[in-house]
């Protein structure tokens, strides 16, 4: 096992809808979105976050484009017309989520690293 | 087989016109489809026409029409656009306008209209319709005095109404982001209005669409730096089967990339539950698609299922919502977070000595963790060369807002050392909320009005 940063693993794209930052995350291969898809939960996505997501966070499944899709309630300062913040869009969740440390089995980043799919 | 070619012309408004040139230029495309109404974009609007009752709709109008309309008439490609806003009638009138200066006669320009729902609020709660918002549950009538503007969402079905008319170019009001893209693959492929999977893909080929080039290498948070010109980015342009499948790419000789990774990444965003992504002419299924390289900078998408159109259409209206003040200054090593913590509570003091009326104190350091908050760690300060300090609050009125203003400048000789101004970044901004319901579809639709003009 070893501590990889999502940077190094995923893609992501955030934005927003009201008061809600949705944010989509990929993963390179099978292997690493079924591995994601148990290490990657919601309350791990809210606690990354903190204060600056105050409602739930849900999460979808989209095993066609290896994606997990995370919607954070009340994540926008009230949404981006009313929002004092300066990402008032959420632009910037998906680049933040990839802070976020995990732990990932040898052989999984063995393979991406011989992939050329690490970065 | 029959196909039909579409491209992206703009994803919002304020959108660069270059690319779509691009398409009409390099490219064999027959529609180019715009996308110009952010959730926001209707405030804006609406604060035109409140000045001058002529505005209302995206004043780029003028651009597109002089960069595009002679590519109508010379190579037959039809514009279809949500520029209209709040006010089509008046974007017709400046788009004819260009088309005489250009001499362009014999143009025929489409509106479709019956989307503002503003002054049908009333006889909508009187048939019943219950105008609450769907998030919070609250009655309208706690914002009803501060509403700006009121639009339901149309789909594609208006505008395939104009190109049966004969029209060369279609301006809407508000629609769905993925209604200018369908409907000329409903016209041109004689798709039925419920033939819900071809719909669906449709629409899976508007919400790919509709942000221009975000999936053509824009905003790609793989090896972006490996993504080629995006000075000169192509945005995406579809070549569409009667089956629905589509080859996604982008007018040759333009930068930026079309990958399964740049268009997965834009096929999920801001998409809710991806099993139900509804809009007025279908619900789809996205999770059934395909998305496949099928050639440099081609990629194939396939697959969506469709289930049929919901009895009611979204509406969202925006309400006024209270004052934004907004002021930043700069400060430098050594201790620069430390400065800009002391200068904010500086500010927040003396905003309390003053007596300002505020309902939020927001304080963000740039530079530090204004964009990632919480989760970015704070670096060692002696590392830190220099922190910009914003400080914004909210309040009931611009005056109690544009009070904050007054305090940076006196920080300069006041404050810690080491300082820059930033007077460009002091403003005030009147806050817009949105509110959102749903309305049975006929009573919007027997609204729904298409009109054909000549350019004469």
């Amino acid at each position: 096992m070893a501590k990889v940063q999502l940077k190094d693993v995923v893609l992501a794209r955030s934005g927003d809808k009201g008061d809600t930052c949705d944010i989509s995350v990929f993963a390179p291969n099978e292997a690493v979105y079924e591995h994601l898809k148990r290490v990657l939960t919601p309350d791990v996505v809210k606690a990354h976050f903190g204060a600056w997501v105050e409602g739930p966070v849900e999460r979808f499944e989209v095993p066609n484009v290896l994606a997990l899709k995370f919607l954070c309630h009340g994540a926008l300062g009230g949404g981006a017309s009313s929002s004092l913040r300066l990402d008032n869009l959420g632009k910037c969740f998906g680049s933040n989520l990839m802070r976020l440390e995990i732990d990932m089995p040898d052989q999984l980043l063995n393979q991406l690293r011989a992939g050329g799919e690490h970065r | 087989m029959k196909q039909v070619k579409v491209g992206a012309a703009q994803g919002f408004y304020g959108d660069i016109i270059e690319p779509a040139v691009d398409l009409a230029e390099k490219s064999d495309v027959q529609y180019l489809c715009f996308d110009c109404l952010a959730e926001l974009t209707l405030a804006i609007l609406q604060k035109d026409r409140q000045r001058d009752p002529s505005l209302g709709y995206t004043k780029d109008v003028t651009t597109t029409a002089r960069a595009l309309l002679p590519y109508v008439k010379r190579k037959g490609i039809k514009l279809i656009t949500n520029a209209g806003g709040l006010n089509p009638e008046g974007a017709r009138r400046e788009m004819v306008r260009i088309a005489q200066e250009l001499g362009l006669q014999g143009l025929r320009i489409a509106i479709a209209t019956g989307d503002d729902i503003l002054g049908r609020l009333d006889e909508l709660q009187a048939a019943g319709v219950d105008l609450s918002d769907r998030e919070t549950g609250q009655p309208l009538d706690a914002i009803r005095d501060r509403l700006l503007f009121a639009n339901a969402y149309l789909g594609a079905q208006p505008i395939v109404q104009a190109l049966r008319q004969g029209a060369d170019v279609v301006i809407t009001g508000r629609t769905t982001d993925t209604a200018q893209f369908l409907a000329p693959l409903i016209y041109e492929l004689g798709w039925a209005a419920d033939d819900w999977d071809r719909l669906a893909q449709g629409l899976v080929l508007g919400h790919l669409m509709e942000c221009s080039g975000q999936v053509t290498g824009g905003n790609f948070s793989g090896d972006w730096w490996n993504v080629p010109d995006l000075d000169r980015i192509g945005y995406p342009l579809a070549e569409v089967s009667e089956d629905g499948s589509f080859i996604l790419t982008k007018a040759p000789g333009t930068g930026g990339t079309v990958s399964v990774d740049t268009v997965r990444e834009q096929f999920l965003y801001e998409i809710h539950d991806p099993t139900t992504y509804v809009t007025p002419d279908a619900v789809a299924d996205l999770t059934a698609v395909r998305i496949e390289q099928a050639g440099p900078d081609r990629v194939r998408v396939s697959g969506a299922k469709g289930r049929p159109a919901p009895p009611t259409l979204k509406a969202v209206m925006g309400y006024r919502n209270g004052f934004m003040g907004s002021g930043m200054i700069g400060f430098a090593w050594p201790k620069a977070l430390t400065k800009a913590r002391r200068a904010a509570e500086i500010i927040r003091k003396q905003l309390d000595r003053l007596g300002v009326q505020y309902e939020e104190f927001w304080v963000d350091y740039l530079g530090v963790n204004a964009l990632h908050g919480p989760a970015a760690p704070i670096p060692d300060e002696d590392k830190i060369n220099e922190v910009f300090l914003r400080v914004s609050i909210r309040t009931k009125d611009r005056e109690q807002a544009a009070r904050l203003l007054r305090l940076f400048p006196p920080l300069v000789l006041n404050g810690p050392p080491g300082v820059a101004m930033m007077p460009f970044a002091a403003h005030t901004r009147e806050l817009i909320g949105l509110w959102t319901t749903l309305i049975p579809r006929e009573l919007v639709e027997e609204k729904v009005r298409v009109s054909v003009e000549e350019v004469g």
